[in-house]
């Protein structure tokens, strides 16, 4: 299970995330909705550990990782997809996902292995190229992937890191309609897999209600709603988020 | 038997390009057979030089082209390695002990140096820890020629060797394809090979699982921290290394010369060939900077006599002869490199493997 508590971080004054708590359950899928900058990636950031938090705590199966560098955590089972892609440009779209099966498998201070004699590496990577249908570009730089395909090599190495909590920020964004399904029925794929918990940032209401079991809402930095999607994304509270419609102004 | 080779030995290391295959194996034959088919002490030497600066290129390569660590203090790594061995030598002990403790312990300094300024530096940027660095070559020079009973100052070291390893030495009667068997010649080859395995180790080191995880910080080193690598380690680690190796090259050097002072290994100028050479042959490919290596010393060598050459067969020529003047050759060597780095933007193996897609 993962946990945040109080967790808030501030740049300068201004609060990004402030104070929120909230548990997230093993073999659920939560979605995290709200307005533009309303605190989404950065409690990722808080989470996976590329930000530090300002005050509050995360837990990650009852062990306190607040201060745990990014690395120890995703050792520790938290992966994370980026919202803006984040990938290994001048490397091949095979060594970009090849590169986290190796950090899955804990090898990396092998000095005189021979990197191309771990062919079990290799197949796992090109395993998971299969599934975001990217086997056919595996040769090539990830620099020189399309947005769409550079979107589903940024899954691909999720996959391959094969955590036990993904966190997804926007996975669709900016992807053609027809690579959008790829995306959904993975991410459908691994809820089926009840040992798995993913968080999932997601302005589309209508994906959000086909795949979440659990929707918050976050403003201004602030934990505002949460429950099932159906009573959620009816609120007031996200009808103000994306509407700009404040209920009690009406 | 050339995919053993290939495996086996390179580390699965493609040159990339026929040509670069072609002048790889090109300068290893040369090297190989430089005592025998141009005699001379001019020629050992350049072949020496061109072998010891391959590892000392290819080591800052490890840390600047693959890891994207910018160093300047890796002069003082090759200079540590040489102070090793000279000053047990100068100091009385001549002995193969004192050329392996001496080798043994400059690599460990060096890596324990190497190590101390990238975690002092953690946080720091790339450009302020290229300054830092500076900072402590610099240091480093100030002490070498302050320190004169330990280093000899700005005079440096001369030393014998071990008697196996001094002109005076024949190993056979009489000469070999017309070349004495002599010490200068089992040191020659002593170079070589060590030069050859430790080329060899680092093809094996950045081929290696690890050396994967130094090209994805080079990348994104923000994104491998993601994946699970902690990043600080592995730049620590790559780091030491690579000074390790350059300390190495620097007892190479001191045995070479059978002296070490700061012109010989500690200098900024030093420090400028070791980035030429990389750049020239190109970063990140660890072959480049053998190649780079060879272009530099040949350069130094036979630039001037080259000149010298062109403008005595120019002579009557109006200007021309003027323009090879030999003293010009500080000016020529540098129009060489900047129509390297022009025409060549990703150095001389960077290059070639682009064009060929
Ligand atoms: N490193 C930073 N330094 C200063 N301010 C930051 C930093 N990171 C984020 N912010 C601010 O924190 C707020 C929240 O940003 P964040 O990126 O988390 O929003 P978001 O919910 O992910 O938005 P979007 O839907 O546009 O992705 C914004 O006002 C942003 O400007
Ligand atoms: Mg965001």
């Amino acid at each position: 299970m993962l946990e945040t508590r109080s967790l808030t971080v501030r740049f300068g004054g201004q609060a990004a995330v402030d104070g929120v708590t909230c548990a997230f359950h093993r073999g659920t899928l939560t979605a995290i909705v709200g307005p533009n900058g309303a605190g989404k990636t950065t409690y990722f950031n808080l989470i996976s550990g590329q930000l530090r938090a300002t005050a509050g705590d995360v837990f990650l199966s009852g062990a306190r990782i607040t201060t745990l560098p990014a690395s120890r955590r995703a050792r520790r089972g938290l992966g994370r997809a980026f919202q803006l892609t984040n990938l290994f440009p001048d490397l091949s779209v095979l060594e970009n996902v090849r590169l986290a099966v190796q950090a899955q498998a804990g090898i990396g201070l092998d000095f005189l292995g021979l990197a191309a004699r771990h062919t079990a590496l290799h197949d796992r990577a090109m395993a998971v190229l299969e599934r975001v249908n990217l086997a056919s570009r595996a040769a090539v730089p990830a620099a020189a992937l399309s947005h769409g395909d550079q979107r589903k090599l940024e899954v691909a190495i999720l996959l391959a890191m094969q955590p036990r909590i993904f966190m997804f920020d926007e996975p669709t964004a900016g992807m053609s309609v027809d690579e959008v399904p790829v995306i959904l029925d993975l991410i459908e794929a691994i809820r089926q897999d009840r040992d798995r918990t993913i968080l999932l940032v997601e302005h589309k209401m209508d994906v959000v209600r086909r795949l979440a079991d659990r929707v918050i809402v976050l403003h201004q930095g602030r934990l505002a709603a949460d429950g099932a999607p159906e009573d959620v994304v009816a609120s007031a509270v996200v009808q103000e988020a994306y509407l700009g419609v404040r209920a009690g102004d009406v | 038997m050339r995919a053993l080779l290939h495996r086996h030995v390179l580390s699965g290391d493609r040159p990339g390009h026929p040509a670069v295959t072609a002048l790889l194996i090109l300068l290893l034959l040369a090297l190989l057979v430089v005592p025998f088919a141009v005699p001379g002490t001019k020629s050992m030497a350049a072949a020496s030089r061109i072998a010891i600066l391959a590892v000392l290129a290819g080591s800052y390569d490890i840390a600047l082209g693959y890891t994207g660590i910018v160093s300047l203090a890796h002069a003082m790594f090759f200079a540590i390695g040489a102070y090793a061995v000279a000053i047990p030598l100068a100091g009385g002990w001549v002995g193969w002990g004192a050329i392996g403790l001496g080798m043994a312990a400059g690599a460990v300094l060096a890596a324990a140096i190497a190590a101390a300024i990238t975690l002092l530096s953690l946080r720091v940027q790339t450009i302020f820890f290229s300054m830092i660095t500076l900072a402590v070559a610099s240091f480093a020079q100030v002490l070498a020629t302050q320190l004169r009973g330990l280093t000899g100052g700005e005079d440096g070291l001369s030393f014998s060797l071990p008697a196996a390893l001094s002109p005076s030495f024949h190993l056979l009667p009489g000469r070999v394809l017309g070349v004495r068997v002599d010490g200068r010649l089992l040191t020659y080859y002593l170079i070589l090979l060590a030069a050859l395995l430790l080329f060899l180790l680092m093809l094996r080191i950045v081929n290696s699982p690890f050396g994967r995880v130094l090209l994805a910080i080079r990348e994104n080193a923000f994104r491998a921290e993601a994946l699970g690598f902690r990043v600080i380690v592995y730049r620590t680690l790559a780091s030491a290394l690579a000074a390790a190796i350059a300390a190495l090259a620097g007892g190479l050097m001191a045995v070479l010369l059978r002296y070490n002072g700061p012109d010989a290994t500690l200098s900024f100028s030093v420090m400028v060939d070791i980035l030429l050479m990389v750049v020239i042959g190109g970063m990140g490919t660890l072959y480049g900077p053998a190649l780079g290596a060879a272009v530099i010393v040949l350069a130094e060598y036979y630039l001037q006599p080259a000149l010298q050459g062109l403008a005595d067969a120019l002579v009557g020529i109006p200007v021309l002869p003027a323009l090879f003047n030999p003293d010009r050759w500080l000016l020529w060597l540098g129009l060489l490199f900047v129509g390297f780095v022009y025409f060549l933007p990703a150095g001389i193996v960077g290059s070639l493997r682009r064009r060929r897609g």
